[in-house]
């Protein structure tokens, strides 16, 4: 990576005017992932400052500040609280404390890393962001769209619901990129199932979701067909970590295991 | 009595490195040093046609750019063995050809990395890109040939037939193979591979040079062979000898990957050229494809065996892939079955041969265990397979089949590390002990072979034998110099390579112990070619063993000068006088230490007292060990865990039981490592894909969960106090251990290294259809 | 541009570019003690203070850190000199190139948490990588500092 000028800004604004300005500009959060790329910046916009790494509830909802550290997410008592912790479950799975006190929730978003653990939980919480710019999106819609972002994303925003939660990730070592993730919740009676590191980036398995919530007995049976149907209906690919079929198996293990979990 | 062997104490540099003090290679460079750089070939196989240097050269800060044009054409070896040199002459400091992705194309030397880098841009390189070999399988008498150039060689006969694409080759046998076999009741054949291994030492590979005030070149090297690289600049170069000076400061790990020469030829070059300091500091890209990794070997055995369980023959054909180049292709190849099947000493009969082939891959070196893990996992996964089909219980397999003390086998005579072996008995072979006490440590005869512990999961618990050598016998040499100081404490130097396994520290318990005074009175220096006398380096298991065999000589070479001294001021007869690491005395007549020193050096009789010995091996006592691995196998995921995993160790003396277990503690997760996360992957094209430590996955703290590492009570009398080898002895057993345990588990063999979830899903399921089908 | 750091408890200024890292700053500044082992987040050997919290100094633009307080291990010579006692006595130090930066964890681990178990001992250290020791000596010596301390 390499850049030509670095700001610290005063405020939103400013970094936004800047991001308008040149398309050479580029918003810095941990910066840990953009070092291992090939950009070449002429201005790095750093956002620490600004106050955008607070954790707080406000309206129902649990706000994470873009700015916020895995590990200040991980270690937050109220993230925690939400269906059995799985969001500080993921971000305790990722590298360890030297990577996780640098890389930032909203740089994880932003990307929509292929590998991502801490989106695939994120995925079953009915979550919000919120843009400088544009204001309110799902994080689901937000995740299939494949243009490239020119805002701020300022807040990520989880509905404080009482709930039962489950992640799970392979990896070969405990540091490694995953090769495969799930997260499945039940809130409301209604089932959630995502699956990540396909190795593309996280999906819902909404026909599988849609055959849960029909079952009419919530048992070992159910699982079974509804991992069957996430199988189906969930494209996987092959790298270095593993190929589709093997990754299709793991997905099939995960689903069954999540939605025992969450509906025992 | 023992006092300061057999005795804990913390290594001499642990804690001033903890605490940050400067000791490591780049730590030293001067501060203006210019920075070395190397273009490497983006192409598997290549031949340059032309490198444009000018704009390079026209780039401000830019001192030097150097080329294949810019060298005489000398082939040389960078394996850093013994002389003359078991390794084929095939590498050119710089040559016309690229044989690998990250092979060396040009340097350039800049007054900071960012203008070398700029320079590296600016060269203009026209390849003809070749057609490369990357299928080890296929290398032999291909068309492509890898080295074609007239001016290499090999020093003496070691198989080398470069046209067939063939760095080494090799053949022995005992007995009738074919016959025996015929005669035996069960013959199991198998074919096995193993993976290439990288090193992943935590200091990258750093060197740096200057000219000295004599107008000598002098480079710190973060190398393992600080003597034999002194011998290799001076051959690539046509530079005296006498004109070089190595120093080996703190190494920051090695493990075989610092054996062989890596920036040391580019850096010296620079320096004699332009006159000013310059270093390499490799990045971690490079270290992974522009030095070395382990032989990747594919084995085919047949092992014969009676019912009752005695093995009768075993006959092995090996692989191996060196590489591009042939650094150790031979001496590793032999070590896959010299340090191997001597394990089984009864066999009627023994068959190991094979070749070691060229390949447009990064080539591969020294690594701890080398040739004797790949061996032993084939051999160890051979055994469980022909007890399995024999219904034999594997354990007792072993104990009926295995080398016991006072034995011998006839391999020993008949292979060494790249000539002819040395016939010898053990003296010291403890496996039996091993084996028991490594069953109770696992708690075997509960958890043999498995358990079902529901939710999928199941666990089984598996092991292997091991065995390594102490030095090369006849070849490896160590030497040590003790200097008395006044005030009576004592400088030791060696020239044993202390690259983080504590061998100063050891080397100095073993003065002490013979001096019998405390190690803190013992000022350890070790590896500068002009200060310290000659050892071959840290490698084969040698520095307990053979430099340790040097100091104890040297420093009891010394403790008869101080009783002799100590007579004189006396005015004593020698006989009767004795030292016991405080004073003279003789009768009721003494003098400390401190006088006496003292005394030498300003009053009377004043003479500097130094003593000086050497040890080379007449034998090379192996260090046995038995390993226990239980793992847990997730049928669902096919992850794999390892739950537990005791190792004992016949290893001698240990000189300090907490430094040696270290050494089988380390051994063992870079074994683990390799079986179960570690593999070196390649793209179609011969590109690296696991070039970074993202990629490359070596075990974290996590999966390490438990190890139970102990000694067993052995005492080699033709060791320094009894010790023999412990560097690389704790890395042979995981693989086999492992896969048994796997096998055990849920009845899937792995044949081919490393163990994934998707090579046990896909065995679960092949074996749940073959059930099915029955 | 020019950055302010406080290292070690004293005022600095560096003047550092735009896509400096940390790691490269502090050494030139002859910080040797911070070492470069994978230059990419994955080994942990870079590892410093960044206001008490442990973090890859390879991976961390100097101008982000303009402001904060960093420690090396030379800022800790008490505690790394205890933590150095212990690894001594497991036998758990080698080549010593990953020990300041284990030194430096292992003491903002003893800040951060109470009463670890072994497993939160792996967790934290997880990312610091080792590839002499096999871990235990490590874990050995690490428990033993956190029942003295
Ligand atoms: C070595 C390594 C290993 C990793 N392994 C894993 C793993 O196993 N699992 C896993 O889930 N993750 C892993 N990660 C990713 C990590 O969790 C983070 O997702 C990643 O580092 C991005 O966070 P950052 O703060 O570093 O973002 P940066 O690098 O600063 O930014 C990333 C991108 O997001 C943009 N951006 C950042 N913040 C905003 C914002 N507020 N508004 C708009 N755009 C923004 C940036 O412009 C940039 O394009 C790994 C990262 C590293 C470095
Ligand atoms: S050098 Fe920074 S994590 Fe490896
Ligand atoms: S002691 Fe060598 S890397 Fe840890």
């Amino acid at each position: 990576m390499k850049i030509n000028n670095y700001v610290k800004v005063s405020s939103v604004k400013e970094a936004y005017s800047i991001l308008e300005g040149s398309s050479k500009a580029t918003i810095i959060a941990g910066g840990a992932w953009l070092r291992l790329t090939p950009a070449e910046i002429d201005e790095a916009v750093d956002l620490s400052g600004l106050g955008l790494d607070s954790i707080d509830v406000n309206d129902g909802f649990v706000e994470i500040g873009s700015m916020a550290t895995l590990r200040q997410v991980e270690k937050s008592d109220i993230v925690k609280s939400l269906c059995n912790g799985i969001v500080c479950d993921a971000a305790e799975k990722i590298m360890g404390v030297t990577v996780r006190n640098i890389a930032t929730i909203g740089g994880t978003i932003s990307g929509k890393y292929g590998f991502s653990d801490l989106i695939t939980p994120l995925m079953v919480l009915d979550t919000e962001l919120e843009f400088h710019e544009r204001g309110r999106v799902s994080l689901v819609e937000f995740m299939d769209e494949t243009a490239k972002i020119r805002d701020i994303l300022l807040k990520i925003r989880i509905p404080m619901k009482e709930g039962r939660g489950w992640f799970e990730t392979i990896k070969i070592t405990a540091i490694d990129f995953p090769i495969l993730n799930a997260a499945v919740t039940r809130i409301d009676g209604k089932t959630k199932i995502a699956v990540g590191s396909r190795p593309y980036k996280a999906v819902l398995a909404e026909m599988a979701m849609a055959y849960v919530d029909t079952c009419g007995k919530h048992d070992a049976d159910c699982a079974e067909r509804a991992a069957m149907t996430a199988i189906a209906e969930i494209k996987f690919g092959s790298n270095s970590r593993g190929s589709a079929n093997y990754r299709k198996q793991l997905c099939e293990a995960l689903v069954k295991r999540g939605l025992r979990e969450v509906m025992s | 009595m023992m006092k300061y062997v057999n005795y804990e104490r913390p290594s001499i540099d642990g804690k001033g490195l903890m605490m940050g003090k400067p000791g490591y290679t780049d730590d030293l460079a001067e501060q203006n040093s210019l920075i070395v750089k190397v273009l490497r070939s983006p192409h598997a196989f290549a031949r340059i046609k032309s490198i444009d240097k000018s704009k390079a050269e026209a780039l401000e800060g830019v001192e030097l750019v150097l080329t294949h044009e810019d060298f005489k054409r000398i082939p040389v070896t960078r394996a850093g063995q013994g002389y003359p040199e078991p390794s084929p002459h095939d590498k050119f400091v710089l040559d016309n050809y690229v044989r690998h992705v990250g092979d060396e194309v040009a340097a350039v030397a800049a007054r900071d990395k960012e203008t070398a880098e700029k320079a590296l841009e600016l060269l203009v390189v026209d390849y003809e890109v070749l057609e490369p070999v990357l299928d080890f399988e296929k290398a032999y008498e291909n068309e492509v040939i890898i080295h074609d150039e007239p001016e290499i060689h090999e020093m003496f006969p070691i198989g080398f037939e470069p046209k067939k694409n063939v760095a080494a080759s090799y053949l022995m046998h005992i007995g009738d193979v074919e016959k025996s076999l015929k005669e035996c009741d069960t013959v199991t054949e198998t074919t096995f591979y193993t993976q290439a291994q990288a090193h992943v030492m935590m200091e990258p590979h750093t060197v740096n040079a200057r000219i000295d005030y004599q107008g000598r070149l002098v480079l710190y090297s973060s190398t393992q062979t600080p003597f034999h690289t002194r011998r290799i600049v001076a051959q690539a170069l046509e530079y005296p000898m006498s004109k070089i000076r190595v120093i080996k400061p703190r190494v920051g790990g090695g493990f075989g990957g610092k054996q062989c020469v890596h920036g040391e030829m580019l850096v010296s070059a620079v320096t004699l050229r332009t006159g000013k300091p310059s270093k390499m500091v490799y990045t971690r890209q490079e270290v992974f494809e522009s030095t070395f990794s382990r032989h990747p070997m594919r084995f085919d055995i047949k092992l014969g065996a009676m019912k009752d369980g005695t093995l009768k023959a075993i006959d092995v054909e090996v692989l191996s892939d060196t590489g591009a180049y042939g650094e150790h292709a031979l001496t590793v190849f032999m070590v896959a079955g010299s340090k191997v099947f001597p394990l089984y000493n009864k066999v009627d009969s023994v068959r190991f041969g094979g070749k070691v082939v060229y390949t447009n891959r990064t080539p591969a070196g020294a690594f701890r265990g080398y040739g004797a893990i790949q061996g032993n996992y084939a051999l160890e996964s051979a055994v469980d397979i022909l007890c399995d089909k024999l219904k034999v219980d594997p354990v007792e397999f072993r104990q009926k089949n295995m080398i016991r003390e006072g034995e011998t086998s006839p391999i020993f005579e008949i292979m060494g590390e790249g000539t002819e072996g040395i016939a010898m008995t053990m003296e010291t072979c403890k496996l039996d002990y091993c084996v028991k006490r490594g069953m109770e440590l696992i708690d075997w005869k509960n958890k043999y072979p498995r358990k079902d512990m529901g939710n999928g999961k199941v666990r089984g618990v598996g092991m292997a034998i091991a065995m390594q050598g102490s030095g090369i016998p006849y070849i490896d040499m160590g030497s040590a110099l003790i200097k008395l100081n006044d005030d009576g404490f004592f400088n030791l130097l060696v020239g044993a390579t202390d690259i983080g396994q504590g061998s100063d520290t050891i080397l100095a318990q073993i003065a002490a112990e013979s001096l019998r005074v405390h190690p803190d009175e013992i000022v350890v220096y070790s590896s500068d070619s002009d200060l310290t006398p000659f050892d071959v380096g840290a490698y084969a298991s040698s520095t307990t063993y053979v430099s340790g065999n040097a100091v104890k000589r040297a420093a009891d070479r010394m403790k008869q000068m101080i009783i002799e001294e100590g007579a004189l001021a006396l005015k004593v007869p020698v006989e009767g006088t004795d030292f016991d690491g405080m004073t003279i005395s003789h009768g009721d007549k003494s003098i400390s230490l401190k006088d006496l020193s003292n005394r030498l050096y300003y009053n009377e009789d004043q003479k500097q007292l130094v003593a000086v010995d050497s040890y080379v091996g007449t034998k090379s006592p192996p260090p046995f060990m038995a390993g226990f691995a239980e793992v847990e196998v997730d049928t669902e995921t096919g992850h794999v865990e390892l739950i537990d995993y005791a190792a004992v160790v016949d290893c001698g003396t240990t000189i300090s039981p907490n430094l040696a277990k270290g050494q089988v503690e380390g051994g063992l997760v870079q074994g683990i490592g390799m079986t179960l996360y570690e593999d070196v992957v390649y793209s179609k094209t011969g590109k690296m894909i696991t070039n970074s430590m993202m990629t490359y996955r070596i075990p974290t703290r996590k999966e390490i969960r438990s190890l139970k590492v102990e000694f067993a009570d052995s005492y080699e009398t033709s060791g320094p106090y009894g010790a023999k080898s412990v560097g690389e002895i704790g890395i042979d057993s995981p693989p086999a251990a492992i896969t048994n345990a796997i096998f055990n588990a849920v009845g899937v063999r792995i044949k081919s290294l490393p163990v994934t979830g998707e090579k046990i899903l896909t065995g679960i399921q092949k074996s749940r259809q073959k059930g099915e089908k029955q | 541009m020019k950055i302010k750091l406080k290292v070690n408890g004293e005022n600095k200024v560096f003047d550092v570019k735009a896509d400096e890292y940390l790691l490269d700053t502090l050494r030139k500044n002859n910080y040797v003690s911070v070492r470069r082992g994978c230059d990419n987040t994955s080994c942990g050997v870079c590892t410093v203070l960044i206001n008490g919290n442990p973090a890859a100094s390879c991976s961390y633009l100097s101008c982000k850190a303009d402001g904060k307080e960093i420690t090396t291990v030379e800022g800790i010579p008490e505690e790394a000199a205890k933590i150095a006692g212990f690894f001594g006595r497991e036998g758990a130090d080698q080549c010593g190139f990953c020990n300041p930066s284990m030194a430096l964890t292992v003491y903002a681990m003893k800040k951060e948490l109470v009463n670890p178990t072994d497993d939160d001992i792996r967790s934290y250290l997880v990312g610091n990588l080792c590839r002499c020791s096999g871990y235990q000596g490590q874990h050995r010596a690490i428990k033993a500092y956190l029942e003295v301390e």
